[in-house]
């Protein structure tokens, strides 16, 4: 059981979590931002490797991935920097990034080096759960790594229930098909899809993320899951005037 | 083509999994997974079913103007001490191999019940093919294109325009191929149920790699077919194209691909120089990785980020390569060597002068590598002329000082 398990287990209320990329603004700035993001109250976090190619990404992201490059950030310095983590964060840390950057650090080492700085789980959207389940499923249960899965409108029952099998954290349930950054649209549509899922009764919990920018889609997305991840809007915040220091506004303004 | 056949004997096609030996595979994240893996559950029933066949047949005679011919080369042939020939997909409707792969895709689209077409573009030949099937078909058309590449290729832009199709620029990245790719994709992501992707080599996830190779096998196919009438051997000693993602020398290839007694050549794009660091040559240049949704070579620093290739040919401006290619540069089956720019030119401008020909510069670099062979006298070589050079005319113009 890990930090993941534990918070899921313990919490009743729901659930806020936070994406930010390593490396953005500054190169330094990885650490700040997640010690100020647990301060003000978030539950976990997730941050985000950078990739050159990131092809799920919008706009907001994929300007944050490309500055985090320039600035030098590259997965051996990320866990450089990630030794530190535990000094200062205690609540739950997911790393999230493309599959290629893992493949040449190597899954094992990749899954090594998070059990070592205490990163919880890790998303990697573009691993297919095949090869997951053939080839890296030990090296991720050997070093206690959850691997967080993303579900979609489209995605069938009998995939849902396959990721469900091979999922030990929580299930990402993406409000859209859609690339992160594009707002919730609350829909009947989107209620069917989130009732949908709630009656299967999957083993694991379901958090939403994808379009989650304020205390509505927040709302929402509590009302059928525990909770909710935010990504392109605190990347952008993180483009404002002393960001670093307005960390809890923010917060406030999603969960309050 | 008999389906049985492609299935059963095809050493060098798709294991059921989707990989050619180390190479291919399905890495995309979930929101393109439903489309994926319904192309994948479909493509072979839909595309043998006889009447899918018929209709493709008929359009690639009457509308592609099929078969292309097969054009002894007299005067290469004389100045090299071999006997060349031209295998003439540049004489297609739309001026390049590229429209083979569309007419198959576009007609899989309608079956599939797709309103929505978009395709990512290069040198801008696959969204000209792209933006035609979807005129002729009357489906919307979206293509994506790097501003880079919008600026070197406007004629193209132009083309495509004129069919109706709208021209998106992606900014991202280098502005390039790769990046209009990943533009396509994200669009793909976004439109989970009316769109069809048209990927425009055998490049992506499975199954577009061997989707696409079989609609362009039909190079190889015909020249057999035209060998065999000529000389009574339907195989030449040297089979050659040039590689960018990689779609024509898989057409050209295909049918030889058993015949392991054929010697084939794919030839990337070296640019100023394998090792100048302004390079589009992947096989001497990359690493196994994954870029667009499969395993293959790819220009990468050790950290895993995608290396920005170049080229002055932008349909070869690409830092990956095929799977199925990747396979057989590992396993030896295909050699794969790299042209210059400036070898490249020179060899477009020589086949203007010697046969009349101004090839595509992608096509320049296959021509090029005939200076570097050395031929004993009776070798015979097929070289697939794969696009025609009127787009390119502005770069010759300044590389010539014409």
């Amino acid at each position: 059981m890990n930090r993941l398990n534990q918070l899921f287990q313990n919490k009743k209320e729901s659930l806020l979590s936070i994406y930010f990329t390593a490396g953005y603004p500054n190169l330094s700035s990885t650490l700040d931002i997640a010690e100020a993001v647990q301060k003000a109250g978030a539950d976990f976090i997730e941050i985000g490797f950078p990739y050159s190619d990131p092809l799920a990404d919008g706009p907001v992201i994929q300007n944050s991935s490309l500055i985090a490059l320039q600035n030098g950030m590259n997965l051996k310095f990320l866990f450089e920097q990630l030794k530190e983590l535990r000094e200062r964060v205690s609540i739950p840390v997911l790393l999230m990034g493309y599959v290629n950057p893992v493949l040449q650090y190597g899954v094992k080492d990749f899954c090594e080096s998070c059990a070592a700085v205490g990163v919880d789980g890790v998303i990697v959207p573009d691993l297919p759960m095949v090869e997951y389940e053939e080839f890296y499923k030990d090296d991720f249960l050997n070093n206690n790594i959850s691997n967080i899965f993303l579900v979609t409108p489209q995605t069938s029952e009998e995939r849902i229930r396959k990721i469900d099998e091979l999922s030990n954290a929580f299930i990402y349930l993406l409000s859209s098909s859609s690339t992160t950054g594009k707002n919730l649209t609350v829909s009947n549509e989107a209620d069917a899809y989130f009732a949908r899922i709630k009656a299967m009764n999957l083993k694991n919990p379901t958090m939403i993320g994808f379009g989650i920018s304020d205390q509505k889609s927040f709302n929402k997305a509590a009302e059928y899951t525990r909770g909710a991840i935010v990504g392109s809007a605190f990347v952008k915040f993180l483009d404002s005037d002393n960001a670093l220091e307005r960390i809890p506004e923010f917060i406030k303004s999603i969960r309050s | 083509m008999n389906r049985e056949f492609i299935k059963s004997s095809f050493k060098w096609g798709v294991n059921p999994k989707g990989y050619f030996g180390d190479f291919g595979g399905a890495y995309i994240p979930e929101m393109l997974y439903p489309n994926v893996e319904h192309l994948r559950q479909q493509y072979l029933d839909i595309i043998y079913e006889p009447a899918f066949q018929e209709e493709f047949n008929q359009l690639l005679k009457d509308y592609v103007g099929r078969p292309s011919p097969l054009f002894h080369a007299e005067r290469l042939s004389a100045k090299y001490g071999a006997t060349i020939y031209l295998k003439r997909e540049d004489l297609n409707h739309t001026g390049a191999h590229k429209i083979n792969n569309t007419i198959g895709q576009i007609l899989l689209a309608e079956r599939l019940g797709k309103k929505r077409i978009i395709a990512e573009t290069g040198a801008g030949q696959h969204g000209v093919a792209t933006a035609t099937v979807c005129a002729l078909k009357g489906l919307e058309c979206i293509i994506y294109m790097g501003e880079v590449d919008i600026e070197r290729q406007a004629p193209n832009v132009a083309r495509m325009k004129m069919m109706g199709a709208k021209v998106v620029p992606a900014i991202s990245g280098s502005k390039t191929l790769k990046d209009a790719t990943n533009e396509a994709m994200r669009d793909w992501i976004n439109n989970p149920t009316d769109t069809h992707y048209i990927i425009g080599s055998v490049v992506g996830p499975h199954p577009y790699p061997d989707m696409v190779a079989r609609f362009q096998s039909i190079i190889s196919e015909e020249t057999k077919k035209q060998l065999f009438e000529r000389t009574g051997s339907e195989n030449p000693d040297i089979v050659m194209a040039c590689v960018g993602g990689g779609s024509n020398a898989m057409g050209m290839f295909y049918h030889f691909l058993d015949d392991e007694n054929v010697k084939l050549i794919a030839v990337e794009a070296a640019g100023l120089g394998v090792d100048s660091g302004e390079s589009a040559a992947t096989t001497s240049l990359g690493k196994e990785g994954v870029l667009h949704g499969s395993r293959s070579l790819l220009m990468q620093s050790d950290d895993g980020q995608v290396i920005e290739p170049y080229s002055i040919s932008a349909g070869l401006d690409y830092p990956g390569i095929g799977p199925q290619h990747a396979h057989l540069f590992k396993q030896h089956r295909a050699e794969y060597v790299s042209i210059t720019d400036e070898e490249a030119m020179q060899a477009g401008r020589l086949c203007s002068e010697l046969e009349g020909i101004i090839p595509a510069i992608e096509t320049a670099h296959a021509l090029a590598h005939l200076e570097k062979m050395k031929f004993k006298g009776d070798e015979s070589v097929v070289i697939c002329l794969s696009g025609r050079g009127d787009k390119d005319l502005d770069t010759y113009m300044k590389y010539f000082n014409l």
